[in-house]
Order: C-alpha cells, then sequence, then structure tokens
C-alpha cells in the first residue's frame, strides 16, 4: 500500500492527536473517575450522565455546540485567543478539546468500575500501616487497576482515531492542521476515489482489530475486565 | 499518663448502641472478650481511626489525643498496627513486600525483618504471593506485617481464627512473648477463652456494646457473677510454679499455694507458670477419698455458691489465697447439704498448663 504525502500527513496527526488527546484524557479521567467511584448522590449521578452523554448523542451535536463554543466571539474561543494570540476554532487544539470530551466515556468508565471493585478493606489495611491517601492510591489502587488503565487508553486513543462527526464540525479539513484520517476517507469518497478510501478504511479497520484484539487476549489480570 | 482512655457514644443506623467510657493501661496484653455482636471489632475501629462516622467520642492515647468528638487524627498518624480478623494482605505484592510496605511506613523504627519473620515463622514465604499461602499462612504474614510496622499499640482482631489448634498455640507463644520483649502494649479482641486466659493479663469484658467488667485476668476468672462463669468452658486460673518433675510417668509437680500438683507435660523447674482448671472437671466432696484415681485432691474452702440454671451449681472454693471454680449439679449441692464456710476437698480431673508467661 503506498500512501501519499497528504495521506501520511493525516495518518501522522491523526496518531498525533489521538497520542496527545489519550495523555489528557488519563490525566482528567483518573481523578475524576475516582471522585465518581466514591460518590453517592444527585449530583455525582448528574457528573456521571454528563460523561457519559457522549455515548449516546450524535457526535454532531457535540460538534456542533463546540463550535459555537470555540468561536472568536464566544467567551471560550475569547479567552484562548487573548492567551494565545490564536484562533482555536479550526485549530489542532480545538480537535484536542473535542477529542477529550467525546471519548472521555471510554476512560472514565473502565477507571470508575475498577476504582469501585478495590476492596475498602485493603484500603484500611494501607491505612492502619501508615499509608496517607495519595500513598494508598499510588502503592494499592494503582496497580490493582492496572490493566483498567491499559484498557481506558487503549479505548480513548482508538476512539479518537475513529472519531468523524466532531472532528467535522470543529475542524473543518486543514491538511496538516486539522485533516485526520477519517476525514481524508471522507474526501476520498466525496471524489469518488474508492481506491485510495480503501486504502485508509482497510488500515483503519486492521488497527482497530489488532488494538481490541491484544486487549481482549490478555483479559482478566486482576481488577478491571 | 501511660493508659489509652476511651470515651465512646455511638448509635449506628441498625439501632445499635455503643456506650464506651473506660482507662485500658497500657502495659500487658488487655482481652476483649463478649460474644459477637458485642462492639469489640467496632471498638478497635475506632482506635484505629477507621471510623469518622462516630463522632461522640474521645480517644486518648498516652496523652496524645487521637479524637476529640469531631477532631479527628486519620488512621495513618496514629501509631497503631492492626491484625485484622481477614488478613487483608495486599494480593499484587509479595509477603516480603507486604512487609516492606509496612516498614517504609513505621511509626517507630521498624524492627528487622529477619527477626520478625522468624518470629512468626514465614522465613520461608517470604517470596510467595499472599493468595499462595494457607488462612493460617496469612494470618502470621498479618501480624508479622503489623508488627513491622513498628506500631506503638497492636490491636487484634480474632487473629488465630484461622489457625488450627497447635499452630494457634505457638502464635500465642509467640505474641506473649514478642509483648514482654519489646514492651508493646495489645489489645486482644477474642471471644475463645482459652486464647484469652494464655495471653491476656488484663481483661474487659463486653456485652451488647458496653463494658460489663474489667481488671486482672486471674481475678475475674474466679469470680461467680461474670459472663466468663457463666460460659460452658468457665475455668479458674491458677498462677503456679513448677517444682519437680517425675522421668518415670512423665508428670511435672506444680506448688498452687504451697500445695502440690501433679500434671501431665513439661515445664522449666523453678518457672511461674499459668493453669488453667476447667469448673467441670472439678469436683467435690466431704472426705478425703482414699481410692481414686484422680490424683490431685486439694484441701479447699467452699466461699460462694451460684445457681447457673436449674440443673447447675457454679461454687468457688478457696486454696489459700487463689480460688478454683467447680460446676456441679444442683442434686450434689443438696445431697451433700452444701454451704459457704464448709471444709472440702475438691478432686481435679484435668487441667492445662498455659504458656510460660505469666
Amino acid at each position: 500500500m503506498l500512501l501519499s504525502p497528504g495521506e501520511w500527513q493525516a495518518v501522522l496527526l491523526t496518531l498525533r492527536l489521538a497520542a496527545v488527546s489519550t495523555l489528557i484524557l488519563i490525566l482528567v479521567g483518573t481523578p475524576l473517575a475516582y471522585w465518581l467511584a466514591r460518590q453517592r448522590g444527585s449530583f455525582a449521578a448528574l457528573i456521571e450522565a454528563l460523561v457519559a452523554l457522549p455515548l449516546v448523542l450524535p457526535p454532531t451535536v457535540l460538534g456542533f455546540y463546540l463550535l459555537l463554543a470555540l468561536a472568536p466571539d464566544a467567551l471560550p474561543g475569547e479567552l484562548w485567543q487573548t492567551l494565545t494570540g490564536k484562533q482555536l476554532a479550526f485549530s489542532f487544539s480545538a480537535l484536542v478539546i473535542g477529542s477529550v470530551i467525546y471519548s472521555l466515556p471510554f476512560v472514565v468508565q473502565p477507571l470508575q468500575q475498577a476504582f469501585a471493585k478495590v476492596p475498602d478493606k485493603l484500603l484500611q489495611a494501607a491505612a492502619t500501616l501508615g499509608a496517607t491517601p495519595l500513598e494508598q492510591f499510588r502503592a494499592i489502587t494503582l496497580p490493582l487497576c492496572k490493566r483498567s488503565f491499559i484498557v481506558a487508553a487503549a479505548l480513548g486513543f482508538a476512539h479518537t482515531v475513529g472519531e468523524f462527526g466532531v472532528v467535522l464540525m470543529i475542524g473543518g479539513n486543514i491538511p496538516g492542521e486539522t485533516q485526520v484520517l477519517s476525514i481524508a476517507l471522507y474526501d476520498h469518497v466525496e471524489a469518488m476515489d474508492y481506491g485510495s478510501a480503501h486504502q485508509i478504511a482497510i488500515g483503519l479497520v486492521a488497527f482497530s482489530l489488532l488494538l481490541l484484539f491484544l486487549l481482549y487476549r490478555d483479559r482478566g489480570w486482576r481488577i478491571g475486565r | 499518663m501511660n493508659q489509652l482512655a476511651l470515651h465512646i457514644e455511638h448509635k449506628d443506623a441498625a439501632g445499635f448502641c455503643l456506650s464506651i467510657s473506660t482507662e485500658i493501661a497500657l502495659t500487658g496484653v488487655t482481652a476483649l472478650f463478649g460474644p459477637s455482636g458485642s462492639g469489640k471489632t467496632t471498638l478497635l475501629n475506632c482506635i484505629a481511626g477507621l471510623r469518622p462516622d462516630i463522632t461522640k467520642a474521645n480517644i486518648v492515647f498516652a496523652g496524645e489525643a487521637w479524637q476529640q468528638n469531631n477532631n479527628h487524627a486519620e488512621s495513618w498518624k496514629r501509631s497503631v498496627g492492626y491484625v485484622f480478623q481477614d488478613a487483608r494482605l495486599f494480593p499484587h505484592m509479595s509477603v516480603v513486600q507486604n512487609l516492606q510496605f509496612a516498614a517504609a511506613h513505621a511509626a517507630t523504627k521498624a524492627p528487622d525483618m529477619g527477626q520478625v519473620a522468624q518470629w512468626m515463622a514465614i522465613e520461608s514465604l517470604m517470596n510467595r504471593s499472599p493468595e499462595s499461602l494457607s488462612a493460617g499462612q496469612q494470618a502470621r504474614v498479618a501480624i508479622a506485617r503489623a508488627l513491622m510496622r513498628g506500631p506503638r499499640l497492636l490491636l487484634l482482631d480474632e487473629p488465630l481464627a484461622n489457625l488450627d489448634r497447635s499452630a494457634a498455640r505457638e502464635c500465642l507463644a509467640c505474641l506473649a512473648r514478642i509483648n514482654k520483649e519489646n514492651d508493646l502494649p495489645m489489645l486482644y479482641v477474642s471471644h475463645q477463652i482459652e486464647e484469652v486466659s494464655t495471653i491476656a493479663d488484663h481483661i474487659v469484658l463486653m456485652d451488647n456494646g458496653r463494658i460489663r467488667e474489667q481488671g486482672p485476668l486471674l481475678e475475674l476468672a474466679s469470680k461467680l457473677d461474670t459472663q466468663l462463669a457463666e460460659d460452658e468452658a468457665a475455668a479458674s486460673l491458677l498462677a503456679v510454679e513448677v517444682a519437680s518433675r517425675d522421668q518415670d510417668y512423665g508428670l511435672t509437680e506444680l506448688k498452687v499455694d504451697g500445695q502440690s500438683l501433679w500434671v501431665a507435660g513439661d515445664g522449666h523447674k523453678g518457672s511461674t507458670r499459668r493453669l488453667r482448671v476447667p469448673a467441670r472437671d472439678v469436683s467435690v466432696c466431704r472426705e478425703k477419698p482414699r481410692s481414686s484415681s484422680i490424683q490431685n485432691i486439694l484441701p479447699v474452702t467452699l466461699l460462694e455458691i451460684r445457681q447457673l440454671s436449674n440443673a447447675h451449681c457454679l461454687l468457688r472454693l478457696q486454696l489459700s489465697q487463689q480460688c478454683l471454680l467447680a460446676r456441679i449439679t444442683r442434686r450434689s449441692l443438696e445431697d451433700l447439704q452444701l454451704k459457704t464456710g464448709d471444709s472440702l476437698y475438691a478432686q481435679i480431673k484435668s487441667t492445662a498448663l498455659l504458656g510460660d508467661s505469666l
């Protein structure tokens, strides 16, 4: 399979977007999932519902509202422009923001389930042995949930690679800046270039299949699926 | 100063009331004894700081306030070691890593790991994973881990519940030695009177969330009006001295208040031991029997009689300083026309020489 330089650019951009988004997702998702795992009550349920929203909403709905929010005349977009001097809409940063929101449930949910399964009894034992909550998290929760972190990161990564609707709405189609693989594929189909479309499509299928296969093959390690 | 002051009032959602107000001396082993559901574990959890929901409590450890109502020192700041009933070993760490975890957070200087491992007989298990251990091995590792914390107070919640008899006995002996050698006060929760008799110096009798009585074990064990006396396994405890040994018959002579008792078993000559005499294995007669298979017959004075049920009575018999308990039927009591002040002979059928410390 030979990809054109433009397509290679799209591949690299997609991988970069997925990597940056996954990193942010783990950093944001871990405390959020930990908090959700330990809370009961209506407020926590509302936050949980908000996190899960991207699972059920058409991505275009999310993309539409993000587009409005990131526009230079909206407050977030304006703030960004003041701080960085660059426009937020139709930029790589906008894609990252969209991806993080869109893939949040794929990272938060497995982590939340894993955290909830760590027995309180073990944390109590660690506390009586002198470990502060942070040390308990590092020494007990984190290693026991290792597999769920791998699952969460892989799902977040794969889901970001596979997103389309949000990117279409807020990213536009700027090669090297916002043209990711799924958009490039869409372009090829629009242009009736089915051969090139095939190359990208089969590549995405193979990548996703391989990733999920690797994940499910090692299932059943400790807490987590 | 050197005591643990506990004042706790708590009513939980299920209606259970814990109402405690006491001071416990921080020396030796104090047993918390009582039926299940009497609040023993809840009390340990309060002391360990695992019940932040209980806000009406004052806990002062050797002058150091651990809790004053809502003001609550976190668990990790209290220098307790806690041996839970379920061992609660960390499943993703090997035995040695579990011990290292405790040592890394030691409250005082962590004890020598090799020494602790030897005490608890876990040297050969160090690289095993907790899942691969038997329940008894897990219990021993849990005790070792709590010791590696270098605690100033060791809390033990039925730590021997999963051990077989001989392993439990070894473990008890070990705990008793650690208590003495390291001057480490222990609070020992149990509903096994045998365990308590072996290891405890003091006993706190709990029932239904309250403390019914507390004091030195040897004293409380010979009283008739405690829940100890009502227990089927009620027994008196005697401080005895090992006097001599009869090699031919494998018997050891013990001196109790100046009188001799012969028991099977071994003991260091001159050492002080604790002898447990089950009340149901003591009978009384008015005249000294001339030919009896029972070797141990001691002159006693009947001090007190308590009717336990329609069928049984418990007698408190004075040797010269210490007391024996005898459990006899109410019919025998009436046939022999026993009354307090009578001079009698107590026949002791069986005894058990307990751990080597007193």
